[in-house]
């Protein structure tokens, strides 16, 4: 009946799940060369990142192009909406892992170790994961679980945070590499919302609405 | 205050044995603009003939229930003259009387007994600005008005049905036999004329459907699937028929 839209569909869920796969391999380079001072790792983060952004123009222009040609109703425009807004979130994500690698470059790997940075890298990609296998699979529990989660990445950065004004009273000419290590707790924080609009977005292609208000 | 123009009750539709509309309830209400959508065969049409009873000419046509015009049944409480004065209708493709402009909206008000030519130009003038077709028309009234374009013929219907200074306008497919630029005019039309009359429109363009009406009604092989505020129709429809419909999954 719509073979041709359907393949466009079609077309679309699997660039974006492509798109989706770049950016998990962005913050799992990002955090590894983090965690392992892996410079080399970083400088692959920074690569991926500007893959992730030639990924999101593409995708735009197709759901520009779908609205264009199908003006799509019901589902299919939830979804093609949906999508639009996602990519957004997704590309931001992979902008802060390559944030993070240049980070790591700059400190030549010296990061320190910091279990509440470890858990919450770990909790972040679990977070983008699971939204995007959310969206794969228009799956709306996991979809309110990453929502729900965001809560833990939020709280294990308060306790980060407590960690580095601690490492800072110890030893005050350590301030420097102590922000950096900072922002990139912050960076992690940031990639967790992301993940979580992600998942609201999965929430409204499914549902026609958002019934968590937006962060 | 949102008002009940219009009030279906478990109305059923018989041409014959054919049984063409299954226990339609439905509210159209004052000053919206409703429109019917569905595949063709699905009864739209047959329902918007039935508002102003022009199914009476069909033989064998039996209709059960209640249609119900500002209250009043419209089959056993009702003029049909006086029914189709108050409820005009416009067809799909523009059919002009083979006679001048002027005539043609005039058409109407004198089979209703005006005679007086002060009269009758006033209402010529104020039914074709009302059809927003008196710039065009104003120098040329006893021109005839098959010699106009399409859109231009079809805002001259639009006019004679004004011309009766009815309360409903019923509008079948009015802009599918016209050029995007006639259309994007109807269009327009109809959303003015909606602040003096309530309109209830058939479209197969869903497209026209979302920009013009405030609530659609979606039927399927003689039933009411599915009515409701358009913007939510056609976002999120509630029935998986609808839903498959206007994706283009069927129809």
């Amino acid at each position: 009946m719509r073979n041709r839209f359907d393949s466009q569909l079609l077309e679309l869920n699997n660039e974006l799940i492509a798109m989706g796969a770049l950016c998990e391999n962005a913050i799992a380079s990002s955090v590894k060369a983090l965690l392992g001072g892996d410079t080399k790792l970083a400088a692959s983060a920074i690569r991926i990142d500007q893959e992730i952004d030639r990924k999101e123009r593409e995708i735009e222009s197709m759901c520009l192009k779908l609205l264009l040609q199908q003006q799509p109703v019901a589902s299919d425009l939830r979804l093609i909406s949906s999508v639009l807004k996602m990519i957004t979130d997704i590309e931001r994500i992979g902008d802060q892992a390559s944030d993070i690698a240049e980070i790591v470059t700059y400190l030549s790997g010296a990061c320190g170790h910091n279990q509440h940075i470890e858990q919450m890298a770990q909790a972040t990609i679990k977070m983008v994961t699971d939204s995007l296998d959310a969206f794969v699979r228009r799956d709306l529990t996991l979809a309110w679980s990453v929502i729900e989660y965001d809560d833990v990445v939020d709280n294990l950065f308060a306790e980060c945070k407590k960690d580095l004004i601690a490492e800072i009273a110890q030893n005050a000419d350590d301030g420097e590499r102590v922000l950096d290590i900072l922002m990139i707790a912050k960076y992690l924080e940031r990639i967790g919302d992301h993940a979580t609009n992600i998942a609201e977005w999965v929430e409204f292609s499914i549902t026609g609405t958002h019934k968590t208000p937006a962060n | 205050m949102e008002q009940n123009k219009i009030e279906i009750r478990d109305m059923n539709l018989y041409y014959g044995d054919f049984h063409a509309l299954h226990d339609i309830d439905l509210d159209i209400k004052a000053n919206e603009i409703t429109a019917f959508i569905g595949p063709s065969g699905c009864g739209k049409s047959t329902l918007l003939r039935s508002l102003n009873r022009m199914n009476d000419l069909v033989e064998g046509c039996k209709i059960t229930g209640d249609i119900r015009l500002d209250g009043v049944d419209i089959y056993h409480a009702c003029d049909v003259n006086i029914l189709r004065r108050r409820v005009g209708m416009v067809f799909q493709k523009p059919n002009p009387f083979p006679m001048s402009i002027y005539d043609n909206i005039a058409y109407g008000p004198r089979t209703h007994g005006i005679k007086s030519r002060v009269k009758l130009d006033e209402i010529v003038e104020t039914s074709l600005r009302h059809a927003a077709i008196w710039d065009e028309t104003k120098d040329c009234l006893k021109k005839s008005a098959l010699s106009m374009s399409g859109g231009q013929q079809q805002r001259i219907c639009i006019a004679r049905a004004l011309a009766a200074d009815p309360e409903v306008l019923l509008m079948d497919e009015p802009t599918s036999a016209l050029d995007p630029i006639s259309t994007a005019r109807i269009e327009d039309l109809v959303l003015e004329l909606k602040k003096d009359y309530t309109i209830v429109m058939v479209t197969h363009n869903m497209q026209q459907a979302t920009r013009v009406s405030d609530t659609t009604a979606f039927f399927l092989l003689g039933d009411m699937i599915e009515v409701g505020d358009t913007e939510k129709l056609f976002s999120m429809p509630k029935d998986k028929r609808t839903e498959d419909y206007i994706t283009g999954r069927f129809g």
